[in-house]
């Protein structure tokens, strides 16, 4: 018991760094997993745009709601939120807090999805290549070429194979400057999330640092009673299968020894403990009934109190002094042949 | 329970080693985002500049702010500066030692970054290749201003068609990288003077100070720590008496409403016990019942 406490509050008291150690291991996940998607962009005008902010913005918002679900709090959460108030009052700002820091780790992995996708360039370049400024970077007055044609040639500006418009605009022009401009956005959407990091995290001692520490013990308390309480009905649920399968043995020992009419062996003084776990059945034959009976005919889930030990052994000889309604059994009618 | 505290005293008493693995960590990042960065000039007359001073300057002081938000030390300083003075005064060398600590570390990673990018050359080259006097090459010395500033652009992009073939291009390059690494590894040199000599001659102004400073500032450190530490286990001693009180007074009703006499004299005493007289799958039913639609009030006080 004492080495399950220690573990457990060395856990508890880490677990925050546990928390981190699961949101560090989804950003690299999120990284690991943009390295290894294959980027396919479809080269053709409206489907360019469609596909890059897709792939832009759809795994992020995948990535954030699997952070929520990999947070073993959530349930905790909702199950806190959704509680009738019965005799303890129940605390906005606790409930806030659990929410705000769960949100907090979850935006980590998609952060690094966006800042990734967009450093690396290929999303924007396939996105916005049909917006490419001619008039600057190429020859505009290229003749022979309506509004939608050309479109059809930036469109596969992405498609270094498939591209014919290099007297209209140079392919590697148009995908370096494409290319700043994905990366020139990357690097402020990266300095923009620290900066709400720090403000979020800096701002907090200066204005609310008391109901800060308030909402952050009462968090760890629910969770803690939560485990504590599992931990508790866990103990009972094993004490009661304990005495309940005692109990079945003691009264399928009681039912045989009645059957046979004769009392039930009474474990010899100098047999020890080893008799006594034997509970009374001592041979094949009874044991072979236990087992069966176990299986087609479990005991209800009621413990009834123990009979006091009596004189002989007799079932029944002597009343016990305090007398509880103890449920009548069935007693199975066994003829003997002997 | 002695080794968990063991542990933990040794994570306390090494705090100042905790960080510097973090600075370490983080410069080594700095280092390997470089390295994997798609550096990719633009190689356009005004965009070069932006671009070129945007990537020396901008992840650096990304990675300032990410130094100081991974170092457990500026929540501390900052609690501290901005605590209600109550009965302990509040002392201002401490807060400042403790500034100073954080931001020299949290300086290494964007420093790493600014040296290594200069010693590499491409973002000075892409920056300034547009500032060059064309006079000194000889390639660029005979044409319109124009046309020079738009191939002196180019220069950065070695696979362009106008500059693939072009001597003067990779003139230029030279030209630019040695200034680049020139000016690396000055910035390397002065910063490591600067740190030798702070460290040499901070024992002659005021020693004393400067221990005093770095005792107490550990010291508020381990004491946040050790609060945390205590509100956690007394948060578990609350949370096992209200649950044990929990099921005290559900077994007290049960009593109240079963007419069941009180045993007397039970045979397996340590497992009753543990029942806590709840012994049959409806009272237990009712207690899980209970438990979800009623929580107990956080009020151990009656136990």
């Amino acid at each position: 018991m004492d080495k399950f406490r220690m573990i457990f509050q060395f856990l508890q008291s880490n677990q925050e760094s546990f928390m981190n150690g699961i949101c560090g291991i989804m950003a690299l996940a999120s990284a690991q997993m943009y390295s290894a998607f294959d980027f396919n962009c479809p080269c053709l005008p409206h489907y360019n745009l469609a596909y890059g902010l897709g792939i832009l913005l759809v795994p992020p918002f995948i990535l954030f709601l699997l952070g929520f679900v990999l947070n073993n709090n959530i349930s905790m959460l909702a199950e806190e939120w959704r509680r009738p108030q019965g005799q303890r009052g129940k605390d906005q700002a606790v409930l806030r807090y659990m929410f705000c820091s769960m949100a907090q780790r979850a935006m980590i992995a998609p952060a690094v999805w966006v800042s990734v996708t967009l450093l690396d360039g290929k999303c924007i370049t396939c996105a916005f290549c049909t917006s490419v400024p001619v008039e600057t970077l190429g020859n505009a007055s290229h003749p022979g070429l309506s509004q939608g044609e050309m479109k059809r040639v930036l469109a596969r500006i992405p498609c270094k194979e498939i591209y014919d418009g290099q007297e209209l605009i140079a392919n590697e022009v148009a995908v370096r400057y494409l290319r700043c401009i994905s990366q020139a956005l990357g690097w402020c959407f990266v300095l923009l999330m620290t900066t709400l990091a720090f403000l979020v995290r800096s701002l907090r001692p200066c204005f609310t640092q008391a109901a800060f520490l308030k909402s952050r013990y009462w968090s760890h308390y629910i969770d803690i009673e939560r485990k504590l309480f599992d931990e508790t009905c866990a103990e009972h649920a094993r004490s009661f299968a304990k005495v309940c399968i005692q109990q079945f043995f003691e009264g399928m020992s009681t039912d045989l020894a009645a059957t046979r009419c004769h009392p039930p062996r009474k474990a010899p003084a100098d047999g020890g403990e080893a008799a006594e776990k034997l509970l009374g059945i001592t041979d094949q034959g009874t044991m072979n009934m236990a087992l069966k009976s176990w299986h087609r005919c479990k005991p209800p889930l009621h413990l009834h109190p123990p009979a006091l030990p009596s004189g002989n052994g007799w079932a029944g000889e002597g009343q016990p002094p305090a007398h509880p309604p103890v449920p009548r059994r069935e007693r199975a009618a066994y003829y003997s042949r002997v | 329970m002695d080794r968990f505290r063991m542990i933990f005293q040794y994570f306390q008493s090494n705090s100042e080693s905790v960080m510097n693995g973090i600075c370490g960590l983080l410069a080594l990042a700095s280092v390997k985002m470089y390295t994997c960065f798609d550096f990719s000039c633009p190689c356009l007359p005004r965009y070069n500049m932006a671009y070129g001073l945007g990537i020396m300057f901008v992840p650096p002081v990304t990675l300032f702010i990410c130094g100081l938000i991974l170092n457990r030390q500026s929540l501390v300083m900052l609690e501290e500066w901005r605590r209600p003075q109550g009965r302990r005064k509040k002392d201002l060398a401490v807060i400042r030692y403790m500034c100073s600590s954080i931001m020299q570390r949290a300086m290494v990673a964007p420093v790493v970054w600014i040296v290594v990018t200069l010693l590499d050359g491409k973002c000075l080259i892409c920056a300034f290749s547009g500032s060059v006097d064309p006079e000194k090459f000889v390639g660029f010395a005979n044409a319109s201003p124009v046309q020079v500033q738009q191939l002196l652009a180019k220069v950065p992009c070695k696979d362009d068609e106008l500059m693939r073939n072009n001597t003067s291009r990779k003139a230029v390059s030279r030209y630019l990288r040695c200034w680049s690494q020139a000016l690396g590894w000055s910035i390397l040199l002065i910063l490591i003077i600067a740190a030798f000599l702070a460290r040499w001659l901070r024992p002659c102004f005021n020693q004393a100070t400067l221990l005093q400073a770095r005792h107490w500032s550990n010291y508020i450190d381990i004491e946040q720590k050790i609060f945390q530490e205590t509100c956690c286990e007394h948060s578990r001693l609350f949370a096992h008496k209200c649950i044990l009180h929990f099921f005290e007074s559900m077994r007290q009703e049960i009593k109240l409403h079963s007419f069941s006499l009180p045993r007397e004299g039970e045979g397996a005493e340590g497992e009753e016990d543990l029942l806590q007289g709840i012994t049959d799958q409806d009272q237990v039913n009712k207690l899980l019942k209970m438990w979800y639609y009623e929580k107990p009030p956080l009020d151990v006080s009656r136990v």
